[in-house]
């Protein structure tokens, strides 16, 4: 073939395919509407500023406001001193009823069309603690004859896997013992979900929709803010109530009083009394997470 | 000194351009069906990316899916094809010299994909700024999948850099110096055992993962990257003999066969002693195993999987000791193609997956990969090869011996005898 019209057959090629490329990649545009450049651009929750923080915070209430259509408060809640949350549940009296996880997913705006939740509850057989007998998905009337129930959340790990292999640092410890997600920063690469010996990892698998008039408008930047798409996120022991001294949203719904919640380094704190009388046990002590979630039979 | 390169070297890469988009019809045929395919999968990334990984059938249980599985075989394949390296130099056999520089394309090939890999199971690719030096919080060197990425882009660097420098060199019409790139092969060697360990370790390092949380899992890792990269190559060779009427010998296909003959047994016999330690215990840990290979719950998507795989990988073993499979190429290719699918299988959808179920509360959800996924992978292979095609494309010159300035146009001025600027 003749040099030149080789030439033109490639300039005509590589356009073709230029445009073609171009037009295979139209379905970002509906998502980039949707993304602002300060989003993009915004800087590691543990590197901002307060001015800066402040900013990002009315951002995200206006974004809210514009998606969703609800003038919500975000706040910045950072641990309070001398603080160290604990939790513990006490099975004897557990029902299996899922309160807990119903309010969990009221309380932190979670995805209403998958009716996601931070909690999950297996139904175990009595007489075995394994959990390849027990059942997270039962639907029939609790307390079965036989059964007992154990919800199952975040750990709050004070060895946590999760924080260990996140390749960005999007997640960390904060000093109350609290595992949080900066939800800004995460790459959605679900790492931290493999890597989870408890499940207690959600990730966003689409936009969450939550109808306007169902939304939690007292909401965190750390905790229940509406998520992104695309990003992992988790139970915070509801750090948007509990530090600003209210209780978890989970125990408040329990009907049985089996949830015991306070701050381990109070020696008068009920947390205090559960772990000091109660024959109490953590999950999958073996593998050294150093959970700061507590189990506990009646005696 | 190294003026003669600011001016050669713009020249080679506009050379370069031209040879990579030079050829046949069959040539332009085979790169339109590649582009077409990528396109596709560029078409299902973008909807992926804009609907959210809903898309998948990955979930809050099986949370990593066919493209991990994907990425997983391919750091096996970018590892195993420099490692004919081995022969080449620690050996000194000077056929193999020839054709080193094909495993090395194969690898750059390869990362490529294996980087592809990750950004598609990515939630927010936009944020891939995060992970960079500086600029991001890279989490190193706490976790693995930093160590991951630095040395996946290492090796990308210092196969670019050799291959690059052998074809800029023959360009030149100059001998390559040994010093600019006889210790980064040497390095690279090296550089391949890590990058293929360090991905182990990304999932053996998982407490609350018991099937893959074995110390066994970086050797066999290390033992199929043995087997796909020189199998690649082997089939990889044949085309290029026949498509480029390049004369490679009988010689680099009998040595990697060799290499083949020893690593199918060593990697089914750590298949072997896998299956062992977790069936004879039994017990809960056990639970993966039972699900992968029989099912278990009455869920068993995995089982054809893995069996096929299994399947596969003896039946390459045993055609690659049949005296037939020295002399007569089609057994030997076909025993190649085999422990290609039977690796891929074994070591994707067979380790990946089970590893999520049951998941960490016992309970048994499955995954089967969406039309989304497929077109996806589709098109991050169809990409890869073509990266690959374009490569060889460049080496020809350097496989035989055209590519020189005189072939091209004189040089300005004699390329001065010292360090190359590249």
């Amino acid at each position: 073939m003749d040099p030149k019209r080789r030439t033109v057959l490639k300039v005509l090629g590589g356009t073709l395919g230029a445009a073609a490329f171009a037009r295979a990649l139209a379905p970002l545009a509906a998502w980039s509407k949707e993304q602002s450049v300060d989003e993009f651009l915004q800087k590691h929750y543990q590197e901002l500023s307060p001015q800066e923080l402040a900013k990002v915070l009315r951002r995200l209430e206006d974004d809210t406001e514009r998606k969703y259509g609800k003038k919500v408060t975000i706040q910045d809640l950072r641990p309070q001193q001398g603080v160290e949350f604990g939790y513990a549940l006490n099975l004897s009296v557990c029902i299996g009823c899922r309160r807990c996880a119903e309010a969990c997913h009221i309380e932190n705006n979670h995805d209403r069309s998958t009716n996601n939740s931070y909690i999950r509850v297996l139904e175990m057989e009595q007489g075995s603690f394994d959990m390849e007998r027990g059942s997270a998905t039962y639907d029939h009337p609790v307390p079965a004859d036989g059964k007992y129930y154990m919800p199952v959340q975040c750990q709050q790990c004070d060895n946590a896997p999760c924080v260990k292999v996140c390749p960005v640092q999007a997640t960390w410890k904060e000093s109350d013992g609290i595992v949080v997600v900066d939800y800004n920063w995460c790459i959605g690469c679900r790492y931290c979900e493999a890597a989870c010996p408890y499940h207690a990892r959600r990730f966003n698998w689409k936009k969450p929709e939550v109808p306007a008039e169902e939304i939690n408008p007292d909401q965190a930047y750390l905790s229940n803010r509406i998520r992104p798409q695309g990003v992992v996120e988790k139970c915070t022991f509801c750090l948007h109530r509990t530090r600003q001294g209210r209780l978890p949203a989970c125990l408040e719904a329990c009907p049985t009083g089996a949830r015991v919640f306070g701050n381990l380094l109070d020696p008068d704190s009920e947390i205090r009394w559960v772990l000091e009388n109660k024959r109490v046990f953590v999950l999958k002590e073996d593998l050294g997470t150093r959970p700061r979630f507590f189990y506990y039979f009646d005696s | 000194m190294s003026s003669a390169h600011h001016l050669s070297y713009p020249r080679f890469l506009w050379t370069a351009l031209r040879l990579a988009t030079d050829g046949r019809p069959r040539f332009y045929v085979w790169m339109t069906v590649l582009t077409a395919i990528a396109l596709v999968g560029v078409n299902a990334w973008a909807h992926q990316v804009s609907q959210g990984m809903a898309l998948t059938a990955m979930t809050d249980h099986v949370s990593w899916g066919l493209y991990i599985a994907n990425f997983t075989f391919l750091v096996g394949l970018a590892a195993g094809a420099v490692m004919m390296v081995i022969p080449a130099y620690l050996y000194d056999d000077h056929e193999m010299h020839d054709v080193v520089i094909v495993g090395e394309l194969l690898a750059i090939a390869s990362i490529f994909m294996c980087l592809l890999f990750v950004s598609v199971d990515m939630g927010r690719p936009d944020r891939f700024w995060h992970m960079l030096p500086g600029i991001g919080r890279f989490n190193w060197p706490i976790s693995m999948l930093s160590w991951d990425v630095i040395v996946l882009s290492g090796y990308l660097l210092l196969n670019l850099h050799v291959a690059g420098y052998l074809i800029y060199m023959r360009f030149l019409g100059r001998t390559p110096s040994k010093r600019w790139y006889l210790p980064f092969v040497f390095l690279s060697i090296v550089w391949a055992v890590s990058i293929h360990t360090v991905t182990a370790f990304l999932y053996s390092g998982l407490g609350g993962r018991p099937f893959w949380n074995s110390a066994l899992l970086a050797p066999r890792f290390i033992a199929s990257a043995f087997i796909t990269g020189p199998a690649f190559v082997i089939l990889l060779l044949q085309v290029m003999r026949r498509t480029l009427k390049l004369k490679i010998g009988r010689g680099p296909i009998d040595t990697l066969a060799r290499v083949l003959r020893i690593t199918v047994l060593v990697n089914l016999f750590m298949l072997a002693s896998e299956m062992f330690t977790i069936f004879y215990g039994g017990g809960s840990h056990a639970a993966s195993g039972t699900y992968l290979f029989f099912g278990l719950h009455g869920k068993s998507a995995l089982v054809p999987w893995i069996w096929t795989g299994i399947g596969l990988n003896v039946l390459a073993a045993v055609l690659l000791h049949l005296p037939g499979s020295r002399t007569r190429l089609t057994l030997l290719n076909t025993a190649c193609l085999f422990a290609l699918v039977g690796v891929w299988i074994e070591k994707g959808m067979g380790l990946i997956v089970p590893g999520f179920i049951p998941s960490t509360l016992h309970e048994i959800v499955e995954y089967v990969p969406t039309l989304t996924e497929w077109k996806i992978t589709a098109g991050v292979w169809a990409f890869g090869l073509m990266v690959l095609t374009l490569g060889i494309k460049l080496a020809i010159p350097v496989l035989k011996g055209e590519l020189s300035p005189e072939s091209v146009r004189p040089p300005a001025s004699p390329p001065a005898a010292a360090a190359p600027a590249e």
